[in-house]
């Protein structure tokens, strides 16, 4: 059974349809990367998947909960097994790294000072930070800040880890180290990860399958092979870098043509 | 003409749905306070809750009291210049005791706090949007408004009627000062008239307004957090919306707040 799973999704703001019937299934344990241009709607979509969002109309199914109708006692529950490392980081500045990872597991359980403690430790040394937590997130680098994110969302031991843009605005080497923080997690914890992103060196390195996200509609979703070989020609354009035609000599002219008309017009 | 109905049509449901979040988040804020109660309720709001009462209430107190000895000096001089030509000067005491404790003070205090605190409350909030730590609250399933507003409402609630106090004591400490001066009153002898002059329906009164701005600084200043979208621009303009709109919702809650104790408590 999938944990999580994406039925007919459709997001509008103010009638501009940002996701159009989505479907997606996501199984437990596998790495799903969506891919996707800025304005594709991978954020929107990431959005509705974590519940911060609802829908327009359609339903995000998480563990067997449609989590954009179910109440919102309901929702917290499911929040718990979801961790969320956001694009920004988003640790909280007034607390240090170490109190970040432990705000929810100070709030959300009744364990010991002590245990917390540890806890935080361990997980603050699997993502490598384990001797900056008493730093403030703003003494941190770009990339430490990321690391502390995503230790943040693995405090609680969620099923499902969920990065937004995880190598955005990082250097190839940090970036590269990310990727292999997601593997490692993967391995050691057996999680459902997803990861958007647009970097396609990292979707491949990381991910068990691929959805490819297009003005809203899924393009392609399959293996890294089967993306690798496909055909459908906006996947080639991402794949092969090949930019938009923008610029085209005839939308110029005309638009030149249709300005001289008003000017004589107005004369 | 038509073009001057849609404005006004649009500006008056702008208002009205401005004043309606305004309610709907007060509800919820009052919801969510127990959890902001000392012993009652969370440990680690009951901590936020005193650090934003040394905030909005200690930290401004050199700024109020000064603020109110110059006012009180003020009121003293322009009533003494008045009622000396009627050879009423002792008036000056009742201008000031009573003026201070039914209207300057808690004015006086909510203006103040406003500018500092209310402002303080939208950009910490509105940055917290624009960095997506509201976000990741969310998914953490900690209630923003619980978490953020609830601990700054009931700071508010507190320290600000006892700013007001302070207030109303360095406001009557001025006014003594210049019946010193310029009469050689005796300032126990001042203190002692001052008692005779007000009564503990104007402290009273005097207080429950001080409740009434605590409560528009807080919940203003948050909503207009609340409110950004998009980038730091809009939190520069929330800050600013902040201090304006509290501030004159202040003034307009203190004219109907005194209109109401005009006609219902007789003495």
């Amino acid at each position: 059974m999938p944990i999580i799973s994406i039925r007919d999704l459709v997001v509008e703001y103010d009638e501009r349809r940002v996701l159009d019937g989505l479907n997606l299934d996501i199984e437990p344990g596998e790495t799903m990367v969506l891919l996707g241009g800025s304005g594709s709607g991978k954020s929107t979509l990431l959005r509705q998947m974590i519940g911060l969002e609802r829908p327009t109309s359609g339903s995000v199914i998480v563990k067997g909960v449609d989590i954009s109708r179910c109440s919102s006692a309901e929702l917290k529950k499911i929040r718990h097994s979801i961790g969320v490392a956001f694009q920004s980081a988003a640790l909280f500045n007034s607390l240090s790294v170490e109190n970040n990872v432990a705000l929810p597991l100070r709030e959300h359980t009744k364990l010991a000072p002590s245990i917390i403690d540890l806890m935080v430790w361990m997980k603050l040394a699997v993502v490598g930070l384990a001797d900056f937590g008493k730093l403030l997130p703003q003494e941190l680098s770009g990339g430490m800040k990321k690391r502390g994110a995503v230790a943040r969302a693995l405090a609680l031991d969620p099923e499902i880890l969920v990065l937004d843009e995880p190598s955005a605005g990082l250097d190839p080497i940090v970036a590269a180290e990310l990727d292999e923080l997601i593997l490692l997690l993967k391995e050691a914890f057996q999680m459902t990860v997803i990861v958007v992103t647009h970097e396609m060196p990292s979707a491949f390195r990381i991910a068990d399958r691929i959805a490819m996200l297009y003005k809203g509609k899924f393009i392609s979703v399959g293996t890294k092979d089967e993306i690798k070989a496909s055909q459908n020609p906006r996947v080639r354009q991402f794949l092969d870098r090949i930019p938009d035609d923008m610029a085209k000599a005839t939308a110029i002219a005309d638009h030149f043509e249709k300005y001289l008309q008003t000017q004589e017009t107005h004369q | 003409m038509a073009n001057i109905l849609e404005n006004v049509g649009r500006r008056t449901l702008n208002d009205l749905d401005y004043v309606g979040s305004l309610n709907i988040q007060l509800w919820a804020t009052l919801r969510a306070m127990k959890t902001a109660l000392p012993i009652v309720g969370n440990r680690y709001r009951w901590q936020a809750t005193l650090r934003q009462m040394l905030e909005i209430g200690y930290d401004a107190l050199p700024m109020v009291s000064l603020m109110a000895i110059c006012t009180g000096f003020i009121l003293a001089l322009q009533g003494a210049s008045e009622l000396r030509r009627f050879g009423a000067l002792h008036y000056v005491i009742d201008l000031v005791a009573v003026g201070f404790t039914r209207e300057l003070g808690p004015l006086l205090t909510a203006i103040a706090v406003s500018g500092r605190s209310g402002s303080a409350f939208a950009a910490e909030i509105g940055t917290m949007k624009v960095t997506e730590e509201l976000d990741s609250l969310r998914v953490m399933a900690l209630e923003p408004i619980e978490f953020v507003l609830a601990p700054k409402f009931l700071a508010a609630l507190i320290s600000i009627p006892c700013l007001t106090i302070m207030s109303n004591f360095f406001g009557i400490v001025a006014g003594g000062l210049f019946m010193f001066f310029s009469t050689r009153l005796a300032p126990l002898l001042y203190f002692r008239y001052v008692l005779e002059s007000i009564a503990l329906r104007d402290v009273i009164t005097g207080l429950i307004k001080s409740v009434a701005f605590a409560t528009i600084i807080a919940h203003v200043g948050c909503l207009e957090g609340f409110r950004v979208h998009g980038g730091p621009d809009s939190v520069g303009r929330s800050t600013t919306g902040a201090v304006v709109k509290s501030t004159f919702l202040v003034i307009v809650a203190d004219a109907v707040f005194t209109a109401i104790f005009y006609f219902t408590v007789r003495p």
